[in-house]
């Protein structure tokens, strides 16, 4: 896609409006009416900046949707003539624009005067070809072309989407996203309260204003088991990666269940529209972890792949299985595999630190007690989310001897401490663990005592994003959660009033990898800067 | 509740009866403030009694080592050493984490020493020069030193112990007259817990700077959000985080400023918890730190004493008894000091301005004697 430019503006175009024409849900008019509006968009970026508009409105189209091309690729066996050449013309005649200078193709469409007929066709005969080289590709099996596919891959430049959950401050996404809500028909969730400057691109919601609350009942668009899930992730009560993840797989796995395949549909491809305004809703009601990202992705390309002379019941039983597969080999199983190399690590006599509460920690804790193991635990928490006390009754009820401190007496007790374990919530390309925020605090107070760190996680929850700091990606979570009171006082009850005062309710951290001496994967021990070979070798396992 | 009443009604009882006969009643009050004050202390260290700062803590020992040298009986100024030393020992035992008290016991101990040398003609010089000469030959003198009576020794030291209220009166003022030399503007400055020293500092400058402030909260106590409500009344844009936030915002923070407990005789700080965290995330990120210190606060002591360095308060603050089932089968800890060692301080302020945490040693000789370190 390096060679796209001016050239394939409209072609990009007609290709989006033959894809919405597939959507039975949008109108005429509102399909009109959503062209009219990106090309007076473009029209303002074109106006700006000569060059700078062309590149940017080209990149805009292949990025709207990478999934406008996934569903083309699809549609390519039934590919529809266009046949009056859907190049939209606004019926409110021809905002001519005085864009005589720009000569790009992006503004050349609704101009038909300057494109003369027979560039249309030679497009056509481009465009023709481009499908069935795609075609011809995807039936030739995937070994040889992603071979050849997988380096190139590499050292081609890859046009990434960012995602919208970081880009809050810039108001063309928010509208952005308001439309593809609507579209869906499902509510906007909206910030509250004050946002510190320095997080001005991140969401913020209250816990008190749940976004079911918003939904008319019955909801005909998301599936009731989504609906609760939704709730259950806003109002954390399903916390933790793992938890997340497979909690969301068992829903979706209630969604195949009942979902029935509508007429002149291939299942194939309207499950995966079905699933699109679930996962904007789980989305909305609370980002997405990288774990679930993955998830969705193995299901998605899981149900794209099902051959179509499937009957219904054979896909839905096969993707089914493929679920519980996928939950028991990366979930179960990997828990398995890395306490048993985690036991190795654990000799007797050993005070081990650990902090919050991480469901792989907390199972390697419990087998190795079950394989006798002599050792204590202190258990390390912070405010507000005070989950290590959930931890704590875990440990205690198997019978592990353990202390409970808050992280602000860490400096007390680390001189006693033989070993530090830490969950993760994902970890990224360039080798930074990103968890709970003050696991990166855990890490450089028992570096400064010399005291190993030692980071559990499944390869599942490998992400190919990479991030340095704390604050271009995160999570702000409800800040009135900070709030305390103590001896019948409440010091912070009215700090909405105070102008000048912000609440900062951080949800995730990183921790660069000089912190930590070694990763426990259900590959192997590894240290932290070889995640992406394990990446590399996952894709080309895939 | 019932006792403490009866001591006011004896007290008021002794005051009325005091016009009357001078002399021994003087005793008895002197002695009963003495126990009021020793009861005030014990309750104020479990964080039950009402909250006080150390500086009136300062200022409330000075001002009764003063009634004790107005109304103690004494002939010499070694009797009067004997006594002080006495009740500051009491002091120091009621409440081992308040070290202002014995630091403020030093300071006087000091004064009278300087004022009894004085009395005699001999300069302040010599007697400070520890040479190893002084120490082979003049070793068994200093025993007898302090035995003669001077008659102006009392208005002497009374004066001295005023001078030294004055300056206690003034030293917060003086620590945020020097804000203006250490913040411009567009910062973002970090500190932790609530220290009323680095609230004057920081209100001072934000008379004339604009500058950004976040206030980890410092639980269990929380006293963080005292501090960030009283900032952001003051028009200073403040940001409270947890204390698990710090290293995650440390990068886009400026400099450090804290208060602290005491400054030992190392350099080091006894500070609040979650300071050493604090200090070593601002040295892993190059951040200066800067601890706003009054003089009173620098106590001789080293941070190798294990047993009287860690004050705990009740883990109730930690994990409370409404945990149930498991609070008896769990060690819970609540410390309440931290230890930050010197190389990760950049700067002290105090009231008689910035020092680098190696020049502390000579600070403390010229504000307390060697043979006072122990009480």
């Amino acid at each position: 896609m390096a060679d796209c430019g001016e050239a394939n503006g409209p072609e990009r175009k007609n290709e989006i409006v033959r894809a919405k024409n597939e959507e039975k849900e949008l109108t005429k008019e509102e399909k009109q009416r959503l062209r009219k509006e990106k090309k007076q968009q473009k029209k303002q970026k074109e106006k700006k900046d000569d060059k700078g508009s062309s590149e940017k409105s080209g990149r805009e189209k292949t990025l709207d949707p990478l999934s406008a091309s996934q569903v083309l690729s699809t549609q390519s066996p039934t590919q529809k003539v266009p046949a009056s050449a859907p190049i939209p013309v606004p019926p409110s005649g021809a905002p001519s624009h005085s864009s005589g200078a720009p000569s790009h193709s992006s503004s050349g469409a609704p101009s038909p005067a300057d494109k003369p007929a027979k560039s249309k066709a030679e497009l056509k005969a481009e465009r023709r070809a481009r499908q069935e080289a795609d075609r011809a590709s995807k039936q030739q099996g995937s070994s040889s072309s992603s071979k050849t596919k997988a380096p190139a891959s590499d050292l081609n430049p890859v046009v990434k989407r960012l995602p919208e959950h970081v880009q809050v401050d810039d108001p063309a996404v928010v509208k952005r996203l308001a439309k593809k809500l609507e579209r869906q028909q499902i509510p906007l969730r909206s910030d509250y309260g004050y946002k510190v400057s320095l997080f001005s691109h991140l969401h913020q919601y209250s816990r008190k204003a749940p976004l079911t609350q918003l939904l008319s009942i019955p909801s005909s668009v998301i599936h009731p088991s989504i609906v609760r899930l939704g709730l259950q992730y806003s109002q954390g009560i399903v916390t933790g990666s793992n938890a997340r993840s497979v909690a969301l797989l068992h829903a979706f796995k209630q969604v195949i269940m009942d979902y029935s395949t509508p007429p002149n549909e291939e299942l194939s491809r309207d499950l995966v529209n079905k699933l699109k305004p679930y996962i904007s809703f789980l989305n909305q009601c609370r980002p997405l972890s990288a774990s679930m990202g993955n998830a969705i992705k193995y299901i998605k390309k899981e149900i794209s792949n099902i051959p179509s002379q499937y009957k219904e019941e054979e896909a839905k039983t096969k993707l089914l299985e493929c679920i519980d597969k996928y939950i028991d080999e990366k979930v179960v199983l990997a828990a398995k595999a890395i306490s048993k190399y985690a036991i190795e690590k654990i000799s007797d006599g050993d005070v081990i630190l650990v902090y919050g509460c991480s469901s792989l920690v907390n199972h390697i804790l419990c087998e190795a007690f079950d394989k006798n193991r002599k050792f204590r635990v202190i258990v390390v928490d912070s405010r507000p989310r005070l989950e290590g006390r959930e931890a704590l009754r875990r440990l205690v009820q198997i019978g592990i001897s353990c202390t409970y401190v808050l992280i602000s007496a860490l400096s007390y007790v680390l001189p006693e401490v033989s070993k530090v374990f830490l969950g993760a919530h994902a970890l990224l390309a360039n080798g930074y663990v990103m968890s709970r925020v003050g696991t990166s605090q855990i890490a450089l107070v028992a570096r400064a005592f010399n005291v190993p760190v030692l980071v559990c996680c499944e390869t599942y929850k490998f992400c190919e994003r990479v991030q340095t700091d704390s604050f271009v990606s995160n999570e702000l979570d409800d800040p009135d959660e900070l709030m305390v009171t103590r001896k019948g006082k409440t010091q912070l009850e009215d700090w909405h009033d105070l102008s000048t005062l912000g609440l900062l309710n951080l949800v995730y951290d990183v921790t660069p990898p000089d912190f930590v001496d070694l990763v426990i994967t259900d590959l192997g021990m590894i240290p932290c800067t070889s995640v992406p070979v394990v990446l590399r070798v996952k894709n080309v396992d895939q | 509740e019932n006792y403490h009443i009866s001591w006011q009604d004896s007290r008021n009882r002794s005051e009325t009866t005091l016009n009357n006969m001078p002399g021994a009643d003087k005793e008895t009050d002197l002695s009963e403030r003495i126990e009021a004050f020793l009861a005030d202390l014990k309750r104020g260290g479990s964080g039950t009694g009402p909250l006080r700062g150390s500086g009136e803590m300062a200022r409330e020992t000075t001002a009764l080592l003063r009634r004790i040298t107005a109304q103690a009986r004494w002939s010499s100024a070694g009797d009067l050493m004997e006594i002080i030393r006495n009740e500051g020992r009491r002091m120091t035992a009621a409440q081992p984490s308040e070290t202002t008290v014995g630091n403020m016991v030093r300071r006087v101990l000091k004064i009278i020493r300087e004022e009894y040398a004085r009395s005699r003609g001999s300069s302040e010089e010599t007697d400070q020069q520890e040479s190893l000469h002084k120490l082979l030959t003049s070793g068994g003198l200093s025993e007898e030193n302090f035995r003669q009576h001077f008659a102006s020794l009392k208005a002497n030291v009374i004066e001295a112990i005023n001078e030294l209220l004055t300056e206690l009166e003034g030293t917060t003022d003086n620590i945020a007259m020097q804000a203006l030399e250490h913040i411009h503007s567009n910062e973002v400055i970090m500190t932790i817990g609530r220290s009323r020293t680095v609230e004057a500092f920081l209100k001072d400058a934000a008379r004339k700077r604009k500058f950004h402030v976040i206030v980890a909260e410092c639980a269990p106590f929380c006293q963080g959000h005292e501090m960030a409500t009283s900032l952001s009344k003051a028009g200073i844009e403040t940001t409270v985080i947890a204390d698990a936030a710090i290293f995650a915002v440390m990068s886009r923070v400026n400099k450090v400023i804290i208060g602290t407990q005491t400054v030992l005789a190392n350099g080091g700080l006894r500070a609040v918890n979650g300071t050493h965290t604090l200090a070593l995330a601002a040295k892993h990120h190059s951040t200066p730190l800067i601890v706003c210190a009054p003089m009173f606060k620098l106590s001789p002591q080293f941070p190798n004493e294990e047993e009287i360095f860690h004050k705990f308060v009740s883990p109730h603050e930690v994990l409370p008894f409404t945990e149930g089932e498991i609070l008896s089968k769990v060690n819970v800890h609540c410390p309440v000091f931290d230890y930050v060692p010197p190389e990760l301080i950049t700067l002290f302020i105090s009231n008689i301005g910035g020092n680098a945490p190696s020049y502390i040693y000579r600070l403390m000789s010229e504000l307390y004697h060697p043979e006072d370190h122990e009480l």
